[in-house]
């Protein structure tokens, strides 16, 4: 193809529950290894925006496109669960509760997508549970299961899982929120190392420092709406709108 | 008229017999009620609605009538309109189907109890909503009520002996057979219960086994 499109596409994504507007027109591209961070306050429709880019969440109205696709194709229901299921094979994710499957080991938690979506055979399922498990430093816990792991080594097994499909695009929905301060630090780590490998990846997160230090761009989200968009430098050294000012002033505080 | 446990062994062979049958009834209509409830749960939940009510109404006629009666349709009632069933056939789709509906029960339960991020998790990752129940969801149900599943699997164990009725040669049964010719209904029935405790503590075990095994996955 020659025509240019931008890698990552939302057009005029919109969505309600009943009367309330949680997203109102919200336009917004990505380019591929771009690293995108979407913060503002709780409410603001951040994750929502997040969740439909994968159709977890349906947009109301809209467009989400990946590399050419559209992700929320309108077809009938059996051909859309298809099409649904082979774009989210491309599309990593990242909870706040990590949503490990507690009845698989580390190893299987890794290998079961890729086992059963690209019909792989064992070996090559365990080669690639170690790569994966090695790139987040989590080897030495293949054969454990979730229930004996901190919540930094379950993230970073998550993420793992997330990658051993090899996605194009990594979605973060607050991937760190409901970890200790102190285990934070190790999947940051991660997520920086996927940085520096030029994934594409769209981080939701309540931590503007690391958003300032690994993102190429920020966007602040109010009430369903982009509020301010820009380099880090940019929006959180000199925020032009003060509703932007008024968030990272409060965060600031509350940091302190 | 005395006891006298020395009328038993001449039946040894009988009474062994009778354990196997039991045994082999019992395990046949567990694995029809574990996986028959795993599918009743999932219809129950996620089925299309035309499946779903019929499947209810089974499930309530299983739940609300007597076994008893039930295998008396499944082995008498079928073979008037030329379902001839065997005996031990009819026997394990009796007690089969009556405690996959109690399993179904269990399982339902516990399926809408597991974690909504899980069937996000699972559906993140590209599995179709069918992969994502049988993977995912089902097997972490089935875990969560696995003790209560084990009492109903005892509970199948015991009712195992109504199937003596339409002459499944069971261990009940057989203890009759013995009484026929000696006479002797408290030794042998007391036998047969003593054997139903001894394949109850073997079924125990495995079931500990089991769950043991499950312990550090959740």
């Amino acid at each position: 193809m020659t025509q240019t499109h931008p890698f990552v596409e939302i057009r005029h994504a919109q969505k309600s529950y009943g009367k309330l507007e949680v997203l109102k027109d919200i336009s917004l591209s990505v380019e591929r290894g771009q690293i995108v961070a979407i913060i503002g306050p709780s409410g603001s429709g951040k994750s929502t925006l997040l969740r439909a880019i994968n159709d977890l969440d349906p947009l109301t109205s809209g467009e989400v496109w990946l590399d050419g696709l559209q992700v929320n194709k309108s077809l009938p229901h059996r051909q859309y669960e298809n099409h649904i299921n082979e774009m989210r094979q491309q599309i990593g994710m990242v909870f706040q509760h990590f949503n490990l499957f507690p009845h698989l080991t580390v190893r299987e938690n890794v290998t079961m997508a890729p086992k059963l979506l690209k019909k792989i055979s064992d070996k090559e399922a365990d080669a690639l549970a170690e790569e994966q498990l090695d790139h987040v430093g989590m080897l030495e816990r293949i054969d454990y299961y979730p229930s004996q792991l901190s919540g930094g080594q379950k993230q970073r097994v998550a993420i793992a899982r997330a990658l051993a499909m090899k996605p194009k695009l990594m979605l973060f929905d607050e991937a760190t929120s409901a970890l200790d301060p102190e285990l934070v630090e190790e999947v940051n780590l991660v997520m920086k190392k996927l940085a520096e490998e030029h994934m594409t990846m769209i981080i939701v997160t309540h931590e503007m420092d690391f958003a300032a230090s690994v993102c190429d761009r920020v966007i602040f989200m109010d009430k369903g709406l982009v509020v301010e968009e820009g380099p880090p430098e940019l929006v959180f050294k000199n925020p032009t709108q003060e509703r932007t000012q008024v968030f990272l002033r409060k965060h600031l505080e509350g940091a302190k | 008229m005395g006891l006298d446990f020395s009328v038993i062994p001449p039946f040894y062979g009988t009474l062994a017999l009778g354990v196997l049958w039991t045994i082999a009834i019992t395990a046949a209509s567990a694995v029809l009620s574990f996986f028959g409830g795993i599918l009743l749960a999932v219809v129950a939940l996620y089925g299309p609605l035309v499946v779903r009510l019929p499947f209810r109404f089974v499930a309530w006629l299983f739940m609300g009538t007597p076994l008893l009666l039930q295998l008396f349709l499944i082995y008498f009632g079928l073979a008037q309109i030329g379902v001839d069933l065997p005996a031990f056939v009819a026997g394990v789709i009796g007690l089969g189907f009556h405690y996959a509906v109690y399993n179904s029960e269990l399982i339902q339960t516990a399926m809408v109890a597991v974690d909504k991020g899980q069937m996000e998790a699972a559906r993140t990752l590209g599995l179709s909503r069918r992969q994502a129940l049988m993977r995912v969801i089902v097997p972490q149900a089935v875990r969560d009520v696995l003790p209560p599943i084990g009492n109903n699997m005892i509970a199948l164990l015991k009712d195992s002996a109504l199937v003596s009725v339409i002459g499944v040669s069971e261990l009940t049964l057989s203890a009759q057979l013995a009484i026929g010719r000696t006479y002797r209904p408290f030794e042998f029935y007391a036998a047969a219960a003593v054997l139903y405790y001894v394949i109850n503590l073997g079924m125990e075990a495995v079931l500990r086994g089991f769950e043991k095994r499950n312990r550090l996955s959740r």
